[in-house]
Parts: structure tokens; sequence; C-alpha cells
């Protein structure tokens, strides 16, 4: 299922304009994301969370011509699974 | 941030009632939901991925007991977020602890 599916899918199950289910679909992925981009998880009660974890700086090398090269400090998201929805996923 | 943020978002966004906001969010994360358990992956443009993995059976070991068992064959959800995304999230600010 695309993102457009699902629009689609919450206008008619809901019977609302295509316009605001779209609207509503992308707020709804839009602010996680920015909550995430200002530093904060995202707790779904029955879905999962979205969290963070800060990777510190390393040293690296190019896997192709075995140069060392220094990785960046970054933040990386992770998503996990709630445990009803794992559940409801391993049938 | 919870779900209770993201229905008051919702309900910024098109000026419906509250209670009507929190049907379409439950509404959104339920036909999620529903996809995932039929096996299906749900891809969310500018955003991420959820896809299903099978998962073959292999040997594994209770760390407890040492005794040998056999990890069965499952299912299971991982999320893979959009380079966009990736990009905001590195770039954004410091992690609040709350």
């Amino acid at each position: 299922m695309t993102k457009s599916a699902l629009i689609s899918l919450i206008a008619q199950q809901l019977k609302l304009s295509r316009k605001d289910a779209e609207t509503a679909v992308n707020t709804v992925f839009d602010s996680i994301g920015h909550s995430l981009e200002v530093g904060n998880r995202v707790e779904l009660r029955g879905f999962g969370s979205f969290g963070l974890k800060e990777r510190r700086s390393r040293e690296g090398r190019n896997p192709k011509t075995g140069e060392r090269v220094m990785v960046d400090a970054k933040r990386v998201l992770f998503f996990k699974a709630g445990k009803a929805l794992r559940e409801r996923v391993d049938h | 941030m919870t779900k209770a943020d993201i229905v008051e978002a919702v309900y910024r966004e098109i000026g419906v009632a509250k209670k009507e906001a929190a049907i379409i969010v439950d509404t959104v994360f339920e036909a999620i939901r529903a996809k995932l358990e039929g096996g299906e992956s749900v891809k969310i443009s500018r955003f991420g991925n959820f896809n299903i993995r099978n998962k073959v059976p292999r040997r594994g070991r209770n760390p407890k007991t040492g005794e040998e068992i056999e990890i069965t064959a499952r299912k299971v959800l991982t999320f893979k977020p959009s380079q966009i995304l990736r990009e905001r999230v590195r770039d954004g600010e410091p992690i609040d602890a709350s």
C-alpha cells in the first residue's frame, strides 16, 4: 500500500473529501517527522515507537580504497513495533 | 510525543471536531496495521517503508541454560526511514531525554 492508496482508503472509510484525507494523512506523518527532527521520540500505543539514538564519530575506512576516513557523529532513527502489532504480523 | 499530539495537529489542520480527528488518526494506523497483518508492505513517500520480513527457522541457544533450541520461522516488521527523514533526523536538534 502506498500513501496515495492509504489516502483513498481513509477518504472512503470515513466519507471525507480526498483533499481532507490527504491533509490528514500528511499531517500524521509530518508531525511524527517533526517531533523526531526536534529530538523527541514518538510513542504510539498499539502501534509502536519511533526512537532516536546518537552515534559517536568514529574512524572508518573507505571499503574500496582502504583509506581511513572520519565518520561524523550522527543521530539515527529506529522503529520498534509494539507487542500487539508484532503478534498480529506474526500469525 | 504521543497520539494525542497527532490528533491535535490533525484537528488544527482540517478543522474537524477533536473527536473526529481522533477517529481519523486511529483509522490511519488501523489501516496500516491491517495491511501489515496481511503481509503487505506499506510505503509512505517522504517518510519511510514498513516491510514484513519472513525469517527462516534457525538453531539458537537458551542463553541461560545453554540448551539448544529451534527458533521457529516467523514474520517480523521492519521500518526503513526514507532518505529525507534520515537526513532530517541526522541534522536535527539534540535528543530530548524526556
